[in-house]
């Protein structure tokens, strides 16, 4: 494998994975266990779920807990309706993350992995089963490795639901007060990573930190994967190096080149406006601008579309994939999405709406148990600072052109129970 | 024994996945609760010197009187 090039994590053909001996032969072979921890700190690796966090600082965090039991969760439940990086990731190379966990387990002293990809996934879930009964023919050593398939849930990949889940099979969150907090899996302490924070661990295991930092910038080394939809020739998953300007990573999939807006991160992400094209992708760049490279999650939004509509059409579905276990968050997001309803028809009590909208985030804000609310948050403020021209105009009763076209960029599944939905 | 010296603060928590909304604390520490729209309790996010003694107080009254204990008491050594 070349050093600069890309694609890295996605070397391969998505949806015809790697077999074991062919992934042997494509990677090179495992460091020795002493220097690993010392070089996934040196690599600078930052998890790739969301958070960003240092994957070496959790890892040290978690070798310091004393106990011989401790597990390794891999995180494939992809709770971002639009995203499927993890997915393609583990329909390409699904043994390279199955090599991350196990390097990650061996810098902990876990013998024990658990994979958890969304049962309603299928494709993915059969290629983890796959590769992992090539293992066990194999009779490779190292951890015992299981597969867990939880229902899909927008909250169900956050880490303590997830654990939740595992442990009495219920995907709620759990209020976590001391932070960092190490989650428990029946006793035993929990190392919880993404699927390609994972791929990225067995790949800095074999060619090294230097190699991991010769892509991307200091602060975000390596490459992310991206999903890139909404006004673009056809949705993709991209590998990128941080660093490229947003610009460059529309070219490559042959996206709008001209767009109104970007949802990057999520849907508990922020927009970005269209203008802002020559911004370098990646967190330190991206944070003064209010944005984060999230899960690496990109939608287009052409000019035809109306910021404010997809802004509510979001928000309702999150609001509706709220775990409803604390006031805030279950009454909360349901009035951002009625107030936001208001405003996307522009009808007469828009003016109020818009008030109520600022005021009411500044409430909701840090009052849930979990993530969940503080990213709807994001997402409507990020809307009022992009779009306030067109949330000016909606509030005066003169919704723009875009709003009745009724061009949706923005993917949003169908509500399940809608019903059942007690708000618009 | 007697005298203590109050350095320090508090910070009044929430689980908010136990409260209910039952709205019995913003009722017993007024000046470190107050009420959303939907009747959850917001409180006070800076932590308040112990050495105001009646805060510290209403805040007691409020775990004790909280129906679903959802209230803890914090103790931090800067106020
Ligand atoms: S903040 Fe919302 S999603 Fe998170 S635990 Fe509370 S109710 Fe559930
Ligand atoms: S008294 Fe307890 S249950 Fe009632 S609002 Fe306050 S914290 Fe919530």
């Amino acid at each position: 494998m070349l050093a600069h090039e890309l694609p890295r994590l996605l070397f391969g053909t998505p949806g015809n994975p790697l077999t074991l001996a062919q992934h042997k032969a494509t990677f090179a072979s495992t460091f020795n266990a002493e220097s690993l921890l010392g070089e996934l700190e040196a690599s600078g690796l930052t998890g790739r779920g969301g958070a960003a966090f240092p994957t070496a600082r959790k890892a040290r965090l978690l070798r310091e807990q004393r106990g011989h039991h401790k597990v390794v969760v891999v995180n494939a439940m992809e709770g971002e309706p639009v995203s499927y990086k993890d997915s393609t990731l583990l329909s390409t190379n699904p043994h390279l993350v199955l090599d991350g966990a196990a390097i990650l387990a061996s810098i902990i002293g876990a013998n024990h992995v658990i994979v958890c990809v969304s049962r309603d996934n299928p494709t993915a879930v059969g290629h983890v089963q796959r590769a992992l009964d090539e293992r066990q023919r194999g009779g490779s050593k190292g951890p015992e490795f299981n597969l867990e398939t939880a229902p899909w849930r927008y909250v169900a990949g956050e880490e303590s639901a997830l654990v939740h889940w595992l442990n009495d099979n219920e995907s709620l969150p759990q209020y976590r007060p001391q932070r960092p907090d190490i989650l428990k899996l029946s006793h035993r302490s929990v190392l919880l990573d993404n699927v390609e924070t994972c791929a990225n661990v067995g790949l800095i295991g074999r060619y090294g930190a230097a190699w991991f930092r010769t892509l991307g910038t200091r602060t975000s080394p390596g490459s992310v994967l991206v999903t890139l939809t909404g006004a673009v020739e056809r949705p993709k998953v991209l590998e990128v190096a941080p660093g490229m300007t947003l610009r460059t990573v529309l070219n490559v999939a042959d996206a709008d080149p001209d767009p109104q807006a970007l949802l990057l991160g999520g849907y508990g992400g922020s927009w970005l406006d269209g203008a802002l094209l020559d911004t370098p992708y990646d967190n330190e760049s991206l944070a003064p601008l209010g944005a984060s490279v999230g899960a690496g999650i990109v939608v287009v939004l052409g000019r035809q579309g109306c910021g404010v509509v997809e802004t509510q059409r979001v928000v309702k579905w999150m609001a509706n994939e709220s775990a409803r276990q604390c006031g805030p968050c279950a009454f909360g997001l349901p009035a951002l999405s009625e107030d936001l309803a208001e405003l996307s028809t522009g009808s007469r009590n828009s003016t109020k709406a818009l008030q109520r909208l600022e005021q009411r985030c500044g409430v909701i804000e840090g009052r849930g148990a979990c993530h969940h609310p503080d990213g709807v948050v994001r997402l409507v403020r990020s809307a009022l600072r992009v779009f306030a021209e067109d949330f000016k105009s909606h509030s005066r009763g003169t919704p723009c052109l875009g709003s009745r076209s009724k061009k949706y960029f923005v993917a949003v599944p169908r509500l399940e129970h809608e019903s059942e939905l007690i708000w618009v | 024994m007697g005298v203590r010296r109050r350095t320090g603060g508090f910070y009044l928590r929430v689980n908010p996945i136990l409260c209910d909304g039952f709205g019995h604390c913003h009722e017993l520490a007024p000046e470190l609760v107050n009420m959303d729209e939907w009747g959850y309790p917001i409180i006070e996010k800076e932590p308040t010197p112990l050495s105001e003694l009646a805060a510290l107080e209403s805040a007691r009254y409020a775990v004790r009187g909280c129906p679903r204990q959802a209230l803890r008491i914090e103790r931090v050594s800067e106020a």
